[in-house]
């Protein structure tokens, strides 16, 4: 089966309902499938803090929001991760494609590929990296997580998960 | 008029709306007006306040769900009230006080105090309902007034904060009984 249907079925299968995102090129065939399929509200947010903020709202509010994003969007809303959802301790749940890793060929993409994973601890986000097909079984296992400890998860996506297709 | 007396008109209207407040000093002006459960106090992250808004409004289509936000912290995240205007959740107002100035850090000017216009903005983001107000009688007036579609309030003030303590309740707190009072 294809990757991002793999993807999605993981999503859905962990109760995710509210899928908020900013596009990257690695994720373009899981979003197009989010959005064939059509059954998870998905909201396109026009920056990651923006739909930092959202989640938040939406979580007070009894839904499951996953953060579908490009790593280089953990820079833009660090704060908000910080000041709003670990001080009131909300979860969020962040899924990102790992840009600036592993067969990247933008050089612009480098300086934050190669902090991110640093970033995530320092901003105490567990994370669960997923990198062939097996591991995607990892996204309920992180979903999980985000509920029980409410705190907040990083589903780090590696290039090497679409190259099994 | 400046934001405390804007507050106190704001919070004559309060009846079941879950309100999402601005960090800083409008929060603790709202905590000293007129404190309630379903008022959450953001204190962190300026500018998230309109999203967590929305955020909130797509998930309790039921209730009536209320931003309190302002000009500076609108200008730090304008492209929430795109993602807004995209969508327009019937049950969520935004009340933007537009006092020209950054008030929790020591009034310096925004740029609606020059040539920016948040209305004008909020239209061309995709709001149907955009208002405009700029005298006191007419804060209640309007608020009591609302169609059922999402809106966008502009009320223009003028800079000016009371000064206040720390609102006594933990992050955690706030966030508690304001989820609870939803129940």
């Amino acid at each position: 089966m294809d990757t991002d249907i793999k993807l999605y079925n993981e999503i859905k299968k962990s109760g995710i309902n509210l899928l908020l995102s900013v596009p990257c090129a690695m994720l373009k065939g899981l979003i197009k499938v989010i959005n064939k399929k059509g059954k998870i509200q998905h909201i396109p947010a026009t920056r990651e803090e923006e739909a930092v903020g959202i989640a938040v709202g939406a979580y007070m509010g009894g839904k499951v929001p996953l953060i579908l994003m490009q790593n280089s969007g953990l820079g833009n809303s660090i704060n908000a991760i910080k000041s709003l959802a670990q001080l009131y301790e909300i979860p969020l749940i962040f899924m990102m494609s790992h840009r600036g890793a592993e067969g990247e060929k933008i050089v612009a993409q480098m300086p934050m590929g190669s902090i991110t994973t640093d970033l995530l601890q320092c901003a105490d986000i567990k994370n669960y990296t997923v990198k062939s097909h097996s591991d995607i079984p990892k996204i309920k296992d992180a979903v999980e997580y985000a509920k029980t400890h409410k705190s907040s998860v990083s589903i780090l996506l590696k290039r090497t998960l679409w190259e099994e297709n | 008029m400046k934001r405390y007396e804007i507050l106190e008109e704001i919070s004559k209207t309060f009846t079941d709306q879950l309100v999402i407040c601005n960090i800083g000093i409008p929060s603790k002006e709202l905590y000293d007006i007129k404190d309630r459960e379903k008022n959450f106090y953001m204190l962190g992250s300026m500018g998230m306040v309109s999203s967590i808004a929305f955020g909130l409004a797509i998930s309790q289509p039921e209730k009536q769900i209320w931003s309190i936000d302002g000009d500076g912290s609108t200008l730090m995240n304008l492209g929430t009230l795109c993602t807004i205007g995209s969508n327009l959740p019937p049950n969520l107002t935004i009340i933007t006080i537009d006092n020209g100035a950054y008030g929790s850090t020591g009034n310096q000017s925004t740029h609606t105090e020059r040539n920016t216009d948040l209305a004008q903005i909020a239209r061309g983001a995709g709001f149907k309902d955009v208002r405009v107000v700029r005298k006191k009688e007419e804060i209640v007036s309007t608020l009591e007034n609302l169609d059922s579609q999402c809106t966008f309030i502009l009320i223009k003030g003028e800079p000016g904060n009371k000064q206040l303590p720390v609102i006594p309740l933990s992050p955690v707190e706030i966030k508690n009984r304001f989820v609870d009072s939803m129940e």
